[in-house]
């Protein structure tokens, strides 16, 4: 009786098995998978060019997953890969790339699909920071750049009718519009002049701008030395901490950070990415601000820092050769010129090929205008360990700040383990 | 005819010895208990003690989950620990001296300050379980939500806490973005969430101390002091030992309250509130290093059973 019972149900089982897997085979469309991390207007967009993408290759069905936050992004993906699960096609932040590279989890770019040619003559020149080892591993639809964002109506509460346009003006500027409520001290500020958030963008203002106006270079030619350090830096770091520490015009432990403060309307100028454009419009949708290009150094030389979302195909793709062709199709067309179009109008990241970014209509615009004008001076750091790095110019700053050190002395430091870091990773490449 | 009777006692011998399906009725009931708790079983040996052993494994290689095959480096993470430990700058002694910090710190205050506590609550009658589920309310809130919460009561200008001091005319203090108050910031708020754990221990403790001692203590006419040092603690032995184990396992794992607490979980600044397990959810989750993350894990792991076996040891002795 029992058994029959057990037997029945398997004979269920396997029916159920065998119907799948037909239903399967009778299928000749290809499936692949797409991820990246989750960020409203990113995944609306990539929605619309997906939905475009299928109406044209009616063979190819795009699974989209981008309900990942920022934070797990990466584990997920980590999860995902000995599972023997996860995307063929993924973004993931330019900086990113030699870890993934190292760890075979990405293919190089067909060079038939993507020729190196192509790539360096029609993309933004920072994408070809997605070099590496001589090959390309990822291509993006859209870059970004930092620009000066600042609240129009504190500077016209100041008397102020433009934003700043050298850095002298700018350190002037956030003096004057930093407001106290008694004795000037970091504690009594209750209008912020600027914030030097290093957790935020301040650091990339550092390494990629301030340090280049003052002079010197964050690397040497070949990305094997630290140079940030240089005197040229030394004096850059003190320009950048000297606003928290000497003028008090702002701190990050204040009003929930810099950028906070800055949406809330407790900030007059603040550096920052296109990106943010949406955080504000959706954090306060009333805030009366303008963006300007970074302030020209000394010399008048401008330099911004650029940075990317990129894709590239994984090995799982490569596994299977109709769905290498179908991730290579899709990736053709999610970083075309029409692409970049649609991408910059709903997130307010700028095209990466150049064709579409220096549009005329995009450099009028007011708000997008500064940041596709920055693409002509935007730097892209080579990281080989972006956490790290970062957290290196961190530790340096509240080395300055909190523990009093000389903002030389400081560099110094940090320099030191940021050498360790570049010798590990060049040491693992020459074997 | 010999056959025959072979085959005859083979048959008697199936029939009487009880098969799968012919258990007696308490029998049966013994294997489904049994069969029902193997399911947890193993749930817990897949879920909790195979990756554990595992990790002994991924710690003797180079692991990134990313990588199609992994490289075995025999003892170079352990030894990447050595040197990291030795040197005064890295983020891992760091690591290492602050939970160290914690235990040491946390743990005896806890344990007296929760003592303190249950014996008052012993004391009275009225609204005891208002006050008892007032030191116990917080052990059973989110420990980030209480983080939170206590990360806005220490901001600087806002915080209720520096506008506190600012209204009784007293210097405003860093609290968490200080490197020297940051850690004891962090610590008061983990202490002060486990404080009804250890009260309703005590509290349980305290009950189980009969009566008539205390009675014969009043006779002979002991001191309340007296009372307390001769017989309440001596009794209260091994719910100390219970706890001291308990707190100082939990105070060796503190990591949430760290990760909410500090700037973008970064165990700062100036790394003065990181922990061993914030280091390794760093290593593990966000530089994907989960080969050098393992082998912090087995660190922390020996260190918590050295730990443990030499309080029961200590601790027990003294009683006997």
């Amino acid at each position: 009786m029992k058994a029959n019972k057990y037997f029945s149900l398997f004979i269920v089982l396997a029916l159920l098995a065998t119907l799948t897997i037909g239903i399967q085979a009778q299928d000749d469309v290809v499936t692949i998978e797409y991820w990246q991390y989750f960020f409203e207007a990113r995944q609306t967009a990539m929605n619309q060019l997906i939905e475009q993408f299928e109406a044209e290759n009616p063979d190819i069905d795009v699974i989209h997953n981008s309900e990942i936050p920022y934070d797990n992004f990466r584990d997920e993906i980590a999860a995902s890969a000995p599972a023997g699960v996860g995307p063929d096609v993924v973004t993931l932040f330019y900086g990113w790339i030699p870890a993934f590279v190292d760890a075979g989890y990405l293919i190089p770019l067909p060079e038939e699909d993507f020729p190196a040619e192509w790539i360096e003559s029609y993309f933004s020149p920072m994408v070809a920071e997605s070099k590496f080892l001589d090959e390309y591993w990822a291509i993006p639809t859209a870059v970004r750049s930092l620009a000066l964002f600042y609240n129009i109506d504190m500077l016209e509460a100041a008397g102020y009718d433009a934003p700043p346009a050298t850095l002298d003006e700018f350190l002037e500027m956030a003096q004057a519009l930093t407001i106290y409520d008694g004795e000037p001290d970091i504690l009594n500020i209750v209008q912020e002049g600027y914030v030097p958030e290093m957790t935020g963008q301040a650091h990339h203002w550092f390494r990629e701008a301030l340090l280049r106006q003052y002079g010197g270079q964050p690397f040497g030619e070949d990305n094997r030395t630290v140079e940030w350090n240089s005197e040229a830096g030394c004096q850059a770091f003190k320009y950048l901490s000297d606003f928290e520490t000497d003028y008090m015009t702002g701190s990050n432990d204040l009003f929930d950070g810099g950028t906070q403060a800055f949406i809330n309307g407790q900030a007059a100028l603040h550096i920052d990415g296109s990106f943010r454009i949406g955080s504000i419009a959706s954090g306060n949708p009333d805030l009366n601000y303008g963006v300007a290009e970074l302030p020209a150094g000394a010399d008048g030389s401008q330099h911004t820092f650029g940075s990317y979302w990129t894709h590239g195909i994984t090995r799982q793709a490569e596994a299977d050769e109709a769905k290498l062709e179908a991730s290579v199709r899709f990736l053709k067309f999610i970083t075309s010129v029409e692409a970049g179009i649609l991408w910059v109008n709903e997130v307010g990241e700028l095209p990466a090929q150049l064709e579409a970014a220096s549009d005329p209509t995009l450099l009028e615009d007011p708000i997008l205008g500064p940041f596709s004008a920055g693409l002509e001076y935007a730097h892209a750091t080579f990281f080989v360990d972006e956490t790290q790095q970062r957290q290196h110019l961190i530790d340096a700053y509240d080395q300055i700040r909190l523990g009093g050190m000389d903002p030389c002395d400081a560099l110094n430091d940090a320099a030191e383990l940021e050498q360790t870091l570049l010798d590990e990773f060049w040491a693992a490449h020459s074997e | 005819m010999a056959d025959m009777i072979v085959g005859e006692q083979k048959a008697n011998r199936t029939e009487t010895q009880p098969g799968l399906f012919h258990l007696t009725l308490t029998r049966r009931k013994v294997m489904w208990a049994y069969i029902f708790l193997a399911i947890p079983i193993i749930f817990f040996l897949y879920i909790r003690i195979y990756p554990t052993l595992f990790a002994f494994q991924m710690s003797l290689y180079d692991w990134n989950p990313l990588a199609a095959e992994q490289h075995f480096v025999g003892l170079e993470n352990y030894q990447t620990l050595v040197e990291e430990l030795s040197s005064d700058k890295s983020v891992t002694r760091a690591a290492f001296v602050n939970t160290w910090h914690y235990v040491i710190i946390g743990m005896p205050l806890q344990l007296v300050l929760s003592l303190l506590i249950a014996l008052m609550l012993n004391e009275i009658r009225a609204l005891q379980t208002i006050f008892r589920l007032t030191f116990f309310l917080p052990f059973v809130t989110s420990t980030i939500a209480v983080s939170w919460v206590f990360r806005w009561l220490y901001q600087p200008q806002i915080g209720l806490l520096n506008v506190m001091l600012k209204a009784f005319s007293l210097p405003q203090q860093p609290f968490l973005r200080s490197p020297d108050q940051a850690l004891y910031s962090i610590l008061a708020v983990i202490i002060w969430q486990g404080l009804g754990f250890g009260v309703i221990i005590f509290l349980a403790g305290l009950k189980q101390i009969p009566r008539t001692y205390y009675e014969a203590a009043e006779v002979d006419g002991a001191s309340r002091c007296q009372t307390f040092w001769n017989i309440t603690l001596p009794l209260l032995n091994p719910t100390i030992v219970y706890l001291v184990v308990l707190q100082s396992i939990s105070f060796l794992r503190t990591f949430a309250q760290v990760l909410a607490m500090s700037n973008q979980g970064d165990g700062g600044p100036l790394n003065s509130t990181t922990t061993v397990v914030l280091r390794v959810y760093r290593e593990a989750f966000q530089r994907l290093n989960m080969g050098y993350a393992s082998t912090l894990t087995i660190t922390l792991f020996a260190i918590i059973l050295i730990v443990t076996i030499v309080q029961l040891r200590l601790t027990t002795r003294s009683t006997e």
